[in-house]
């Protein structure tokens, strides 16, 4: 059953559109990530759940109930801002029962429930300070005692990592993701971090210019993305994309002879995660540009006709910049898009040469 | 020490001279020289100023008319101080929202204090005019019978705490209007998510974070009720029966009509002293109380 249901929804302001015929559905208990680069709409969207925003078109509807007309109280959600919005006068045991003072809950009432949420988030020795005294990550913490108190099933997140740093970013991840599984919470979040978003997500709603790019669950985010933005912004360092052009026997990397299509196709992108690509055998020529160790495993960024390919291999490379390379890739780790709309082709990858990539020849020897 | 840090030090002193001069000629010297003459008589003609230790005071304390100014001037302050106060914060919350011809409202809210002081009570001694004044004209709509407002004892004093509150209330919202607008967004949007009225959040959220403007507002506004003397000699000259005399009107009235200094001097020393006390204790009672940010 999807308890979170946007339909068709639009935003503008004046003539400037925000979000765009935006349409996707969250499950009960799942966590939906809307990702998207600055600007994209995805805040907005948030917004417009929660109704701190009123739609310009389209329908909202939550618990199967049509929220759009709704005020924000009456929606069953809590939220968690960017900024947290802590009251800065009250304590923290305050500002976690504020909503529920609001909302008149008898005291005893009040009390077990700030005891349990307390404890969960490992607040206890903290209940009477102001937020002014408590680190980043504890006020993050408060933010979230204050939504997930309400006990209501929808929590609305936005971007409520960006102002840590990057270790406790990843422990709140976690952290964040056990709570929403532990207490079947519906939780939609909203990032730019496409990490936070394949590590957190159910599914993924990939947003640029408030239109949905993609929505799809972050495995299949990653091994079959829609366009080549999506392509783009999922996997660190991003997927390359080469630009192919046709040649005397097939399609072949602009600029060089490594031939990757055996029928010529006009006006093609080739998208190649790093990750696929190999280093040595029989591959294709290139040429290093330049080399960036990581610890685990380096970035080597190479150059093959016209284009710079990257690929990432394990350890520390040996290879120095001008030395001769040979890249090598299976034919199924090829994904192409058109370079006008950006959209993927799958109609061309039964064309895949067989060839190349000298893999392809090891297999099938 | 060396000529170098001479230098450093004589420029530093130059520096400082101009201003250090006219503090102590206009303020320190002058506010030592006020409580010293409150311990001497006025000098009249052939009579030099004498030693008179704490006459003067004795002599305050049989004033009848002193203890009239000093009634007076509390129930003007205990009038004019919350009632500027509340009008302003109202003023400030409904100019900082969404509403339309914002700026006009504010620029019209905050015309009386840009205006000089002898104009607007002109101003208010035409409105209060009996029988044709403004006042009269709109009551006469209804039937009322035309009234010497300025002319009467009862009626005086609190034709000047109007004028007070109208001159003050948008001043202050400034200040108000100031402050709101250091208040997050997203604490409403917070509050309202938590189904949180407009009063509810004005109560728990809003006042609480304007408490260090409050502060500053109630410090502004009772020296300013202590130091009304202007609209006075414009609109009333303290009359009738001394149903209108302030502290300060009354102590201009000893010191420049009446030319006792010495009692001037007096009323300004126990003037002060109250001042100080006020602000005082607003400080030590309320700071405490108040979140700074």
């Amino acid at each position: 059953m999807s308890q979170i249901s946007v339909r068709n929804v639009s935003k503008h302001w004046g003539v400037m559109a925000a979000v765009e015929a935006v349409t996707f559905e969250a499950a009960q208990a799942s966590l939906l990530v809307l990702l998207g680069p600055s600007g994209c709409g995805k805040s907005t969207t948030l917004r417009l759940i929660a109704g701190l925003e009123e739609v310009s078109d389209g329908r909202i509807f939550i618990g199967g109930e049509d929220v759009t007309d709704l005020p924000p109280a009456r929606r069953h959600i809590s939220m968690v801002f960017q900024s947290y919005a802590l009251f800065p006068h009250l304590s923290v045991a305050e500002n976690i029962l504020f909503g529920l003072k609001v909302r008149k809950t008898p005291k005893a009432d009040r009390s077990r429930r700030l005891e349990r949420v307390a404890s969960l988030l490992g607040l206890g020795a903290q209940l009477e300070r102001k937020p002014s005294q408590l680190s980043g990550g504890q006020q993050q913490r408060v933010a979230l005692g204050r939504a997930i108190i309400a006990e209501t099933p929808v929590c609305l997140m936005d971007e409520p990592l960006s102002n840590l740093d990057a270790q406790l970013r990843a422990e709140m991840r976690h952290e964040i993701r056990t709570l929403q599984q532990k207490l079947g919470i519906t939780m939609v979040y909203v990032t730019h971090d496409q990490s936070e978003a394949m590590s957190m997500a159910d599914q993924v709603i990939l947003m640029r210019e408030g239109r949905v790019e993609q929505a799809a669950a972050p495995d299949h985010l990653y091994a079959r993305p829609a366009t080549a933005f999506a392509a783009r912004f999922i996997g660190t360092p991003p997927m390359n994309i080469l630009t192919l052009s046709p040649g005397d026997d097939g399609t072949v990397i602009a600029g060089s002879q490594a031939r990757i299509l055996s029928q010529p196709v006009e006006g093609l992108l080739l998208g190649l995660r790093p990750e696929d690509v190999t280093l040595g055998g029989e591959g294709i020529a290139a040429r290093v540009l330049n080399a960036e160790y990581l610890g685990a495993d380096t970035v080597l960024t190479c150059a093959v006709g016209s284009q710079a390919l990257t690929t990432r291999i394990s350890g520390k490379a040996t290879s120095a910049p001008d030395a001769a390379v040979r890249l090598a890739w299976r034919p199924e780790n090829l994904h192409f898009f058109d370079a006008a709309s950006g959209h993927r082709r799958d109609d061309v990858a039964a064309f895949a040469a067989t060839d190349p990539g000298g893999s392809t020849q090891k297999r099938l020897a | 020490m060396s000529p170098a840090r001479l230098r450093t030090h004589l420029h530093g002193w130059l520096l400082l001279l101009p201003a250090a001069v006219l503090l102590a000629a206009f303020t320190y010297y002058p506010a030592i020289a006020t409580v010293l003459d409150s311990f001497f008589s006025t000098p009249r003609g052939a009579r030099p100023s004498i030693f008179v230790g704490l006459d003067n005071y004795q002599a305050m304390v049989q004033d009848p008319i002193f203890w009239r100014a000093l009634d007076n001037n509390i129930l003007y302050s205990m009038s004019t101080i919350p009632l500027t106060i509340a009008l302003a914060l109202l003023m400030a919350v409904w100019v900082n929202g969404k509403i339309a011809g914002r700026p006009f409202l504010r620029m019209a809210f905050f015309t009386p204090t840009v205006l000089p002081m002898i104009a607007v009570a002109n101003i208010w001694v035409f409105f209060y005019v009996p029988g044709y004044g403004l006042v009269d004209q709109v009551l006469g709509l209804f039937g009322l019978p035309a009234h010497n407002w300025l002319g009467n004892e009862h009626t005086a004093l609190a034709c000047l705490i109007v004028v007070a509150v109208w001159k003050d209330a948008g001043f202050f919202m400034i200040f108000y209007l100031a402050a709101l607008q250091q208040i997050p967004p997203q604490l409403r949007e917070a509050a309202a998510l938590e189904g949180a009225g407009r009063w509810y959040f004005f109560r728990r959220v809003t006042f609480p974070l304007l408490m260090p403007t409050t502060l500053f507002v109630l410090i502004n506004a009772v020296i300013n009720s202590f130091r009304l003397v202007d609209h006075i000699i414009v609109m009333t000259r303290g009359g009738p029966d001394n149903a209108t005399a302030l502290l300060l009107f009354y102590i201009y009235q000893v010191g420049f009509k009446f030319w006792d200094t010495a009692y001037a001097a007096t009323l300004t020393v126990v003037l002060l002293a109250l001042l100080a006390m006020l602000a005082l204790g607003q400080f030590l009672f309320l700071d405490r109380r108040i979140h700074y940010q």
